[in-house]
Formats: structure tokens, C-alpha cells, sequence
């Protein structure tokens, strides 16, 4: 290992900028002579348009345009899109309903765009926004999905009887049913995973350009992954042809998921810039992230878990409800269903489970991936269950799920749930994370707060995680719509520095870093002299983005890949200047050497070479500049043990987490500092679920209640413990890096390790978030029925 | 924000000259910019008071802490004289928003505000503070009338406010967990005219609780309202928190100002 | 409109503008300095953190009008000479920053609270931060960088 190869904790390159205030972020770019776009919101959950009158608003000072969803239909372009296909148990596709980019005949949720005012500036845009009148014809709204799902509820979109968008089921439901008729005992919960806003700090923004010679749109704006949003806005919404669209996703504050989806705030304003042959900017105020941002999770589940006598798992069978909101974001199916119910054996193993989702529509906020998608609801379930269970078996919590692990002699592992565990070992990391929170001398704690007036609980969580995302074929046969590979490409410059194009996209993950710690171990390059180049879809090979814990399992397997090609083709030109047999190169660190011989060159010198190709190998190419496309295998599976360790103080309700450790398995690691971060902030998430965050909807209204920092609880430092982080290993084998992926399990596994000490500290179980007074009541109830 | 005039008067006479119409002053602008860039207030002129030198500053006069309007609240819980003669106020100065907040944000701007979850209303009727405007003596008592509502006339300014020097104080608050606002704060104060308590947060304005003031008149200490029930009628219940959660707050958070008083 | 002056990073700078203009929108849009960003409309995030006339205040809750005449440092001015301050170091370091969108406003906050507790204990540091929010990194590595850079400047 080096000092800035794979495995060391080098310092980020990007820090440099993001410390002096040189990021650039979408808001920061002006275009010369751009104007300012600001979005007309429904105030109603759910109204007729009965008109629109914009002619006041038009004639304000500094005002541009006032366009409607009328406009944006006259141009006849499309709308967003969801782009993955759940087939439903009635064999059918879910049902999609129309998401119009501007609204037109009626609104759905609070915040639906009805129309887009371009003014000189923002002030002037929302002086000319009051001024337009739109005239609403309120109707019934529906927010709680059970509420929507059930018969009378109002109905949201006449595509969607019921506002039922699928019932789907995976797995056996004969055997699982056989399974718990032979049960020694059944465990049951109904848990409510809450929804929850995403809350990038860097709030979502777009500038649309056009370029009347060229004909080309370009779209700066806050993305993921710019090839996947150029990819819809051309085929789906056909503003432009892919090659007269450039997406541009510049520094990006923060994702969490929610920056993947292809809004039709980003669309209206590329169309506007368009329209108007002018630069519009958009940038989202939180308020408006609060009510546009596809948000997450938002669950309701009854689930039940069939043991034996000798407390070994039968099988689990479970039933949830999903709540997509008003509209189907981008790859909102794929979350309740293959994101979420594919891993519901967890670490166990299960001889049979069945699930069974059904998907609504209410008037709310569209639902879609937040930091682990689907996952840490399955992880939510899996393990409140296993805490509960053991709990009632009266076997220890940690002894209990020791029992029904996956063993290490039983990889590659076929769950019934279709995903195939390549890896693991479940049981190291539950061993580690035992000895790191001293669970021995959990007692003595235990009675140490008692004596202080305080209720003292620990609790786990033994997640698992498919990242990776994933391989193309098998997304394919279950409803994607796109392919999931990535690309990179691999460019030496003739002085011998690196520039790596990579699909994969950095918004807080330091791949600026990473992949160029991959670059300098692969090729022997110095740190500094590789750029990592992302986010312009003019610049890079087509690319996937980034989530689901997949830029360097899949981004940078593609990198190893064109470093190979790299290295093939230099050991041809390293024998030609060596003059010797190319099957005698032997390839090391940047250097290659004739076997056997004192000779070698460097990787510096054969890229001179091949750009000044004056002796050079007769049928090569010039240049030193390769790409490749990786499709994974298989999914990875980064697995590992959380424990929480809380008190409670009685008197208010307030939960104080007073140790917390982690020891996950992500593979191997190329750097421990930036998969510590990682981690540290997934699991503030995960707290922030369980303890602080919620959405609150008015029942009535449809009104978000929660929709600023004002009352949605952000976690902020004096909220938060330190975190204690360990590792182990056990590589992942269908990848050449061996590496998992690290993003998302801090947040997949906190909220159930701390909901399971929180019910351990209360006796008695709760729903997510555990606020103060959901706790005291829980406290007092426990004391009264106590007295 | 709608579009307004500013003006920067150097002194409050200039300043109340500037008064009359839709003009609104406008302090350390902590609460009072949120509202206008949400357009929830719509002045056609706003009057800076930054620019009056004579409104700011602490002083000790006598048994009393003089504070002047426009003394930021970071000034206060960092003063080496507030927390010599009112420990309670400083430290309750201190958990005012955050530092930003408190670097910019006044006690005249919080007291004319009189938001039902702002801490200095607790403080001002806790210590019996008496509240000066360039016209008048308003007694705490009379100056909080309701729900962002006070005495003050239209064209009055605050200028000081004064604090009584108590004989032991304490002040404990239970924070909103999203804004950090008090959900429940209670303001314990043993004063030589007898003992005073002060909620805020938990209703719509802040008040006294006579009945403990009478308990722990004759015991000042936190056993001493173990009696005393607080009723939840008319308190204040939201997201954050039941009027009878908050009910029972003012009990604990009371308990923990007597501590914090000594008692 | 109203004419606003003052010394931003040791510049004198002038403009006619709104009064209506905030502190922050004049920075980024007027100075085009937009290392100072916005993460929320109800004074909470702190990304907007500056200093003016040496105490941190929250640029999106401050007319330009009312920094008339003030001397402003945004977290542009803090390298002096192509020189790191400590803060800035100390966050690289201690990998006290993942998508870099709150950091402006967490190193100028940071600065402020050093100064005000030269040497602050881990509880102060979380406390003194409430105004800052960070969505990335848990805060942990945060605090450590705060605490180092304290060291570093002489507490």
C-alpha cells in the first residue's frame, strides 16, 4: 500500500474548493442575460383548475413570460416518467397515470406547479405570481395510503381505480403458509416506516440554455446521474434529440436519492429557455423542496415471523402498504417492491417467505429512493421482528439471530426472496460489534441508570443491503427500463498525467479521491496528477450515475477495466521500446520490466511514446487512451451488526443515545476515511428517521404540516453521539476490486438498531419517529399498568 | 419580500418620526426578515434601528440589570454583569435561537414580538422586569396581552428594559426539536415580593402560575409543587407536543428552574 | 433603490440596490462571491453564515442595508495569500466535509465560536454549531475538525 493507493486514508482533492467557497455549484453559474423562473404552487391538495388568468401577471414590471401547463400542452411535449415496470399479481403492469409537468385541469398535491413566471428577477417573478389568477374547485384530499386504499376514499386519478397503482407478491405463499400452521410461535408487528423528507442541503436548481445556431439545450442542474435525465428529457419528453441535449450536473450538494429523478421543474425550465430563446434559472427555496422533493420511505406493514421450539426462524410473511403521493417518480415502484422485499430474509436463513405489496396514490408528495431505498424498510421490518421475537422467546436478542444466520459454509446463498448472497459473515461482525459496546457489562449499565432515574435499553440491527446496482439482465427481467452498467474511460495525456471520465457521479462521496487513489494503484500515477472528470454528458461516455451504493463496485470496476486495457496495451509498447517478446512484459506498479532481466520502462515514458509515436509498434494505435462498460454479475451485499445504546429520561420522553457501534462488512476498502464518512452520515440519517423526522400531513387538508425546519426535526450536532466504526472483510467475488459499497447502510441500519433499544429501554413498542411524547406516554402507560 | 423604503434614524425621536402608515420597525430582524421573505407582512417602510447607538448596552443601576432595546442577545448571555446579578437571564440569553441568532437578534425585537415560544417574555414576567418606551413605564405584568400582542402603542419605541435583581433565579427550557424554539420554558424567580413562575411556549402567550408561586413561597424547593396540578386547558397542542404533554412539562421544566435556582 | 457600501474581504464595494436586497443575495449575486450559499428560507441551515464586523450572522436573515458601512468576510476571505486558515486545514484533515454545500457556513460559525471558546470541549463545539446543519457527515467528523483547528490557532 501507498501513502495515496488503495486502502490509505488520503485527504480529498475536492476539499480544496469546497473550503473556499470556489465550489460551483447550479445556483452559483450565470448565464450571461439569463432571467429567473419561479413556480406558481397549488395551495390545495387536490382541486379542479376551473381557469387560469395570467394577463395582470404578464404586464408586471420585469416580467418575461407567464407560461401554464396550457403552453407546455400546446407544444405538445411529454411529461415525466416511472421507468420500471412492477408487474402486478393480476399479471398486469402497474397502472401510471399522467404526471403533467405543469398541471392543467386539476391539481393533486400541495406544490404542483400551474404556472412558470420568468421575470428579470426572483422578486419581481413572485410579484407577478400573485397576480395571476387561478380559479380552484376544491376537492376531497387523502394523504395516509391506508386511508386511500380503502372504499369511498377520494379518487386521484381517473387511471387508477381505487387509487390502487399495483398489488403485487413475491415469493411462496403455500409453503410460507404451511410454515407458520406448523409454528411453535408466531411473532407479530404492524410498523409504520415514516415518510421522510431527504433534505440535501444544496436545494434542488436548474438553468436551461438554448443555442438558436446549434439548436442545443444545455441543462445545468443538481443530478445524479445527467445521462439518465438527458436520456428522458429527449426520448420521453422530446424537448431535444440526445445529441442536441447537454446535461451538466456541475458540484452537487448533497442526493440521498433524491437528485436521481427526472422532475418536471427541471423540464419546464430547459422548455422555457427554449420557448423564450433566453437563459432561465430556477433554484428551489426549501419550502419548495419540502413540497416537491420526491421524499421517502412512507410505509405500512403487518408482518410475522414463524419460529419453532427451538427459536429457529420457519418462515416470514408480510404485508405492506406503499404511498407513491400524487405521482410516480422516476423509480418509485422499484422501491416497495424488488428494492425492498428482495431482502426481507435479511441475514437469515429462511426456509420461506411471502410478501405482498400493494402501491397507492394520494394527494402528497410523489414517494421514490432516499438513501437506501426500500432497503432499510426491509431491514426495519426483518429486524424489529427478530428484536421482538427473540424478546418473547426469552433468547437473547444477539444469540437469537447468531442462531439463524446464513452460515459461512452456506455461500452463495439462495434466498427465496430471488437474490443470491454471493458473501459474507454474518457472525463476525456481530462478534466485533459485541465485544466493541461491551455487551457483558450491559447489566451493570443498565442498573447504573436506574439508579439515576433513567431507563437504560441496547438494541441491533444485523442489516444486509443489495448495492451494487446491479445487473442489467436480472433488473431487466423484473421491470427496469434501463440497463445498469457503467462506463469509464481511461485518457493518459502525452506528459504522462491522467484524466478519467467516469459515469458515475460525486455529490458528497469524494470520488474525486477514490477513483483516483484506483488510477494510482493501477498505474502507478501520481495522486496529483489524475483528474476525475464527471457530470457533463458532453464530456463523458454515456453513464448511470450514482446510488444504491454502486459508483465503485460498478463506476470504478469500470475504471480496473480500462486500467487493464491500458496496461495491455502499454506492455506492447513497452516491449517495442525494450525490444523484447510482449509476453516477457511483466506489469507492476507503473513499471514495466522484462522478465528475468534488469530492463524496464515507465508507465510515463510508453505514454510519451504513444503520443510521439516515432518508434512504436507496427499495428498499434497511437495514444494511450481506453474505455470500458462493466455490467455486473451479480449484486453486492455489504452486511454488518449496529448497536444502540440509549437512556431515556422519564420525566420528558427524551431518548439520549449514549453509545453507538458499527461494524459493517463493505469488502475490501480503498479509503477507510471516506467510507468512515460515509458511514457516520448514514447513520445520522437513520437517527434523524427513528428519532426527529417525520412528515406530518394535515388528515383533512392535505396540508404538510412538517414543510420547514421549523417543524421537521433536522439532526443537528448536539443531537447526534460519536459512533464508534469497525470493519471486517469478506470480499466480494464477482467484482475484481472485491469492494460492496458503503453509502447507504448507516442509514439501512440505524433506524432499527435504535428503535430496538428505545422499545428495550420503554417496554413496549412504538413507531418511528420516537418523539419525547410518544416516548412519555409510552413511559406512563408502562407505569400506570405497572401500579 | 415586497418592495419597502428603509431608513436608518440615529435616534429614537428620528425614529419615531419615521413611524405612522405600513411602517414597521425593524430591530435584529431575526424573526421580523423570515416573515417578510415570506410575505406575511407587507410594510411600505422599515425603520432600522441598528443605527441608535443610545439603545444598546447593560448596565447595573441600584438592584436593577438596565438592559438597553437593541442589546443582542449574544451581548447579554455573554456579559460579565448579567451573570454576576442574574445568572438565570444570561444563561437563558444564551439558549436564545443559535449564535447567529443571537449575534444579530435584540430583547426589544423579542419583546415587542412577544412570540408565544420566545424565551424573554419568560424572563421580563419571571423577575417582574419593567419594560421603558420612549413614552412610558410598562410593568411586565401589563406589557404581554396576548398572542404576539403587547401595551405598546403605535408609535412607541422600547428603549430598556429593566430587571429587578432577584434573590435567586433559574430558568428551564425544553426545546422544539425542529426549531428549537421553547415547546415548554419556565422562569423561577424568589424575589423580595415573593416568589414568581413564567411559562412560555406552552401557551398562547406567556403567564404566571399563581398557585405554584404560592407553594414555593413558603418552600422553595421542587418537592414543593409536587401538589400543584397544571391544568391543560387553553395550552397550546401541535406536532411537537399535546396540551397535556406541555401540562405536564411546566411541571418538570419547573422543578428544574427551582433547581437551578438554588431551591 | 438605495445605495449600500462596505468592505467585503478587505474590498470596498458599492451598489445601487433594492432595499428589499438581502445580505446574502447581494454577496452572491451583486459581488458574485458564491462561496456564501443558501440551504433553507427560515434562518436554520447556517450556509449562509459571514462574518460581519467580526461576528457570525446569518447573511440570508440581514438586509444589505443593515451591513451598510460594515466591514463583511465571507468564507472567500479566509485564505490569505494563497495560505490555508487553520479551519480550512482542519476540515480537510479530519474529512470534516462530504458534499461541501454547508461548509462555508460551518467554517465561518466555526470561527466564531473559537474565538468566543478557544478551547472547546466537545459539548460546546455540538452546542455552538445548532445553527449549522449538515446532512452529510453525522457531525463527528465536524466537531474533530473544529477542535484540532482550536488547537492550531492557539487555544
Amino acid at each position: 500500500m501507498t501513502d495515496t493507493g488503495i486502502g490509505a486514508s488520503v485527504r480529498r482533492k475536492e476539499d480544496r474548493r469546497f473550503t473556499t467557497g470556489k465550489g460551483r455549484y447550479t445556483d452559483d453559474i450565470h448565464r450571461p442575460g439569463q432571467a429567473i423562473g419561479y413556480f406558481l404552487r397549488s395551495p390545495h391538495a387536490h382541486a379542479n383548475i376551473k381557469g387560469i388568468d395570467t394577463t395582470a401577471a404578464k404586464a408586471a414590471p420585469g416580467v418575461v413570460a407567464v407560461l401554464t401547463g396550457a403552453d407546455y400542452a400546446a407544444d405538445g411535449f411529454g411529461n415525466p416518467i416511472c421507468g420500471w415496470t412492477v408487474t402486478g399479481k393480476n399479471g398486469e403492469g402497474h397502472i401510471a397515470p399522467p404526471h403533467p409537468t405543469i398541471a392543467v385541469d386539476k391539481v393533486r398535491q400541495v406544490g404542483d406547479a400551474v404556472a412558470l413566471i420568468v421575470a428579470e428577477t426572483l422578486d419581481k417573478a413572485k410579484d407577478a405570481a400573485e397576480l395571476v389568477e387561478v380559479d380552484y374547485e376544491e376537492l376531497p384530499a387523502v394523504v395516509n395510503i391506508a386511508d386511500a386504499l380503502a372504499s369511498g376514499a377520494p379518487q386521484i386519478h381517473a387511471e387508477a381505480p381505487g387509487n390502487l397503482c399495483f398489488d403485487w407478491d413475491i415469493g411462496d405463499k403455500a409453503a410460507t403458509e404451511k410454515a407458520f400452521s406448523a409454528a411453535a410461535h408466531v411473532t407479530t408487528l404492524e410498523l409504520v416506516n415514516n415518510r421522510l423528507v431527504p433534505n440535501a442541503m444544496e436545494p434542488r436548481a436548474a438553468i436551461g440554455e438554448y443555442d438558436s445556431g446549434s439548436e442545443e439545450i444545455t441543462l445545468y442542474t443538481t443530478s445524479q446521474n445527467p445521462h439518465v435525465a438527458r436520456l428522458v428529457i429527449s426520448a420521453f419528453v422530446g424537448l431535444a434529440p440526445e445529441n442536441k441535449l447537454r446535461v451538466i450536473a456541475p458540484d452537487v450538494g448533497g442526493g440521498f436519492g433524491s437528485k436521481i429523478f427526472i422532475y418536471p421543474d427541471e423540464i419546464a425550465v430547459a422548455w422555457a429557455a427554449r420557448k423564450l430563446d433566453r437563459p432561465v434559472k430556477w433554484t428551489a427555496e426549501r419550502s419548495e423542496s419540502f413540497l416537491t422533493d420526491a421524499h421517502g420511505r412512507d410505509h405500512i406493514t403487518k408482518a410475522e415471523l414463524a419460529t419453532d421450539k427451538d427459536g429457529r426462524i420457519l418462515g416470514l410473511r408480510v404485508a405492506t402498504l406503499a404511498n407513491f403521493g400524487a405521482y410516480l417518480s422516476t423509480f418509485a415502484t422499484a422501491v416497495p417492491t424488488y428494492l425492498y422485499a428482495t431482502l426481507l430474509s435479511g441475514q437469515y436463513a429462511i426456509p420461506t417467505i411471502y410478501a405482498e405489496v400493494k402501491g397507492g396514490f394520494t394527494n402528497t408528495s410523489p414517494v421514490d429512493a432516499y438513501r437506501g431505498a426500500g432497503r432499510p424498510e426491509a431491514t426495519y421490518v426483518v429486524e424489529r421482528l427478530m428484536e421482538r421475537a427473540a424478546r418473547d422467546l426469552g433468547i437473547d436478542p444477539a444469540e437469537f439471530r447468531r442462531r439463524n444466520f446464513i452460515g459461512t459454509d452456506q455461500f452463495p446463498y439462495q434466498t427465496p426472496v430471488i437474490l443470491n448472497y454471493d458473501i459474507g459473515d454474518y457472525g463476525a461482525s456481530l462478534d466485533k460489534a459485541l465485544e466493541m459496546i461491551d455487551y457483558g457489562n450491559f447489566a451493570g449499565r443498565r442498573a447504573a441508570s436506574e439508579r439515576n432515574g433513567k431507563h437504560r435499553g441496547i438494541g441491533f440491527a444485523a442489516y444486509i443491503e443489495a448495492c451494487g446496482i446491479a445487473p442489467s439482465a436480472a433488473v431487466g427481467s423484473l421491470g427496469a427500463g434501463v440497463g445498469l452498467w457503467e462506463s469509464a474511460q481511461v485518457r493518459f495525456n502525452p506528459t504522462g498525467s491522467v484524466t478519467v471520465f467516469t459515469g458515475s457521479h460525486s455529490h458528497g462521496q469524494g470520488h474525486e479521491t477514490t477513483f483516483a487513489q484506483l488510477i494510482c494503484d493501477r498505474l502507478g500515477v501520481p495522486f496529483e496528477s489524475i483528474e476525475i472528470v464527471h457530470g457533463d454528458t458532453k464530456e463523458v461516455p454515456f453513464g448511470m450515475g450514482t446510488y444504491g451504493s454502486r459508483s465503485l463496485a460498478v463506476g470504478g470496476t469500470a475504471i480496473a477495466k480500462a486500467c487493464t486495457k491500458i496496461v495491455d496495451k502499454g506492455k506492447k509498447i513497452a516491449a517495442h521500446l525494450m525490444e523484447a517478446a510482449v509476453d516477457d512484459i511483466e506489469y507492476k506498479s507503473g513499471v514495466f520490466k522484462v522478465a528475468g532481466t534488469d530492463r524496464q520502462t515507465t508507465m510515463a515514458e510508453v505514454a510519451f511514446a504513444a503520443y510521439v509515436p516515432h518508434n512504436f509498434p507496427e499495428g498499434v494505435e497511437p495514444g494511450l487512451n481506453e474505455s470500458a462498460f462493466y455490467d455486473p454479475l451479480n449484486f453486492t451485499f455489504p452486511a454488518g451488526t449496529h448497536i444502540a445504546e440509549v437512556e431515556v429520561d422519564p420525566a420528558t420522553g427524551t431518548v439520549d443515545i449514549v453509545d453507538w457501534v458499527a461494524v459493517d462488512d463493505f469488502g475490501n476498502v480503498i479509503n477507510p476515511m471516506i467510507v468512515e464518512g460515509q458511514v457516520h452520515g448514514g447513520i445520522a440519517q437513520g437517527i434523524g428517521q427513528a428519532l426527529l423526522e417525520g412528515c406530518v400531513y394535515d388528515r383533512e387538508t392535505g396540508q404538510l404540516l412538517s414543510g420547514s425546519y421549523m417543524d421537521y426535526a433536522m439532526p443537528r450536532a448536539d443531537d447526534l453521539p460519536n459512533f464508534r466504526v469497525g470493519l471486517t472483510n469478506t470480499p466480494c467475488t464477482h467484482n475484481e476490486l472485491g469492494v460492496k459499497g458503503c453509502g447507504e447502510a448507516g442509514a439501512i441500519a440505524a433506524p432499527a438498531a435504535l428503535m430496538n433499544a428505545i422499545t428495550d429501554a420503554i417496554g413496549s413498542e412504538i413507531d418511528m419517529p420516537a418523539t419525547q411524547e410518544k416516548v412519555w406516554r409510552a413511559v406512563q402507560s408502562r407505569r400506570m399498568a405497572a401500579e | 419580500m415586497y418592495s419597502f423604503d428603509y431608513h436608518r434614524p440615529r435616534s429614537v425621536d428620528d425614529a419615531v418620526r419615521q413611524l405612522g402608515g405600513e411602517a414597521k420597525l425593524l430591530a435584529g430582524g431575526q424573526t421580523f426578515i423570515p416573515t417578510l421573505k415570506q410575505r406575511l407582512a407587507q410594510p411600505d417602510k422599515i425603520v432600522d434601528l441598528g443605527g441608535i447607538a443610545e439603545l444598546s448596552g447593560i448596565k447595573v443601576e441600584g438592584d436593577a440589570v438596565v438592559i438597553g432595546a437593541m442589546t443582542r442577545h449574544g451581548a447579554v448571555a455573554a456579559s460579565a454583569e448579567v451573570a454576576k446579578a442574574i445568572p438565570a437571564l444570561a444563561k437563558l440569553a444564551g439558549g436564545i435561537g443559535d449564535p447567529q441568532v443571537r449575534n444579530m437578534g435584540t430583547l426589544g425585537g423579542s419583546v415587542a414580538n412577544n412570540d408565544p415560544a420566545a424565551d424573554y417574555p419568560a424572563a421580563l414576567l419571571g423577575l417582574g422586569a419593567s419594560v421603558e418606551t420612549n413614552k412610558r413605564t410598562v410593568a411586565a405584568d401589563d406589557f404581554f396581552t396576548g398572542m404576539f400582542e403587547t401595551a405598546l402603542g403605535e408609535d412607541e419605541i422600547i428603549t430598556r428594559v429593566r430587571f429587578p435583581v432577584p434573590q435567586a433565579a433559574g430558568y428551564a427550557k425544553f426545546a422544539n426539536p425542529a426549531s428549537r424554539y421553547a415547546l415548554v420554558g419556565v422562569f423561577v424567580a424568589r424575589t423580595p415580593g415573593g416568589v414568581r413562575v413564567a411559562v412560555t411556549g406552552a401557551g398562547p402567550g406567556v403567564f404566571r402560575i399563581g398557585a405554584m408561586e404560592t407553594a414555593l413561597a413558603g418552600n422553595f424547593s421542587a418537592g414543593a409543587i409536587d401538589g400543584v396540578s397544571v391544568s391543560a386547558d387553553g395550552l397550546n397542542s401541535d406536532m411537537h407536543g399535546s396540551a397535556e404533554y406541555r401540562a405536564h412539562l411546566v411541571t418538570v421544566m419547573a422543578k428544574r428552574a427551582i433547581a437551578a435556582a438554588g431551591g | 433603490m438605495a445605495t449600500v457600501s462596505m468592505t467585503v474581504n478587505g474590498k470596498s464595494v458599492s451598489a445601487d440596490v433594492e432595499p428589499r436586497t438581502l445580505l446574502v443575495e447581494f454577496i452572491r449575486q451583486n459581488l458574485h462571491l458564491t462561496g456564501t450559499h443558501v440551504g433553507c428560507d427560515t434562518s436554520q441551515c447556517g450556509a449562509c453564515v459571514v462574518h460581519v464586523d467580526g461576528r457570525s450572522v446569518k447573511s440570508c436573515t440581514m438586509l444589505a442595508m443593515q451591513a451598510d458601512g460594515a466591514a463583511v468576510t465571507t468564507v472567500e476571505g479566509l485564505a490569505t495569500n494563497g495560505k490555508m486558515h487553520p479551519i480550512q486545514k482542519a476540515f480537510n484533515e479530519h474529512h470534516g466535509l462530504q458534499c461541501g454545500f454547508c461548509t462555508p457556513g460551518m467554517l465561518m460559525s466555526a470561527i466564531d465560536l473559537i474565538k468566543r471558546h478557544p478551547n472547546p470541549s466537545e459539548e460546546t463545539i455540538r452546542h455552538e454549531l445548532e445553527g449549522n446543519i449538515c446532512r452529510c457527515t453525522g457531525y463527528q467528523n465536524i466537531v474533530k475538525a473544529v477542535k484540532a483547528a482550536a488547537q492550531e490557532m492557539g487555544g
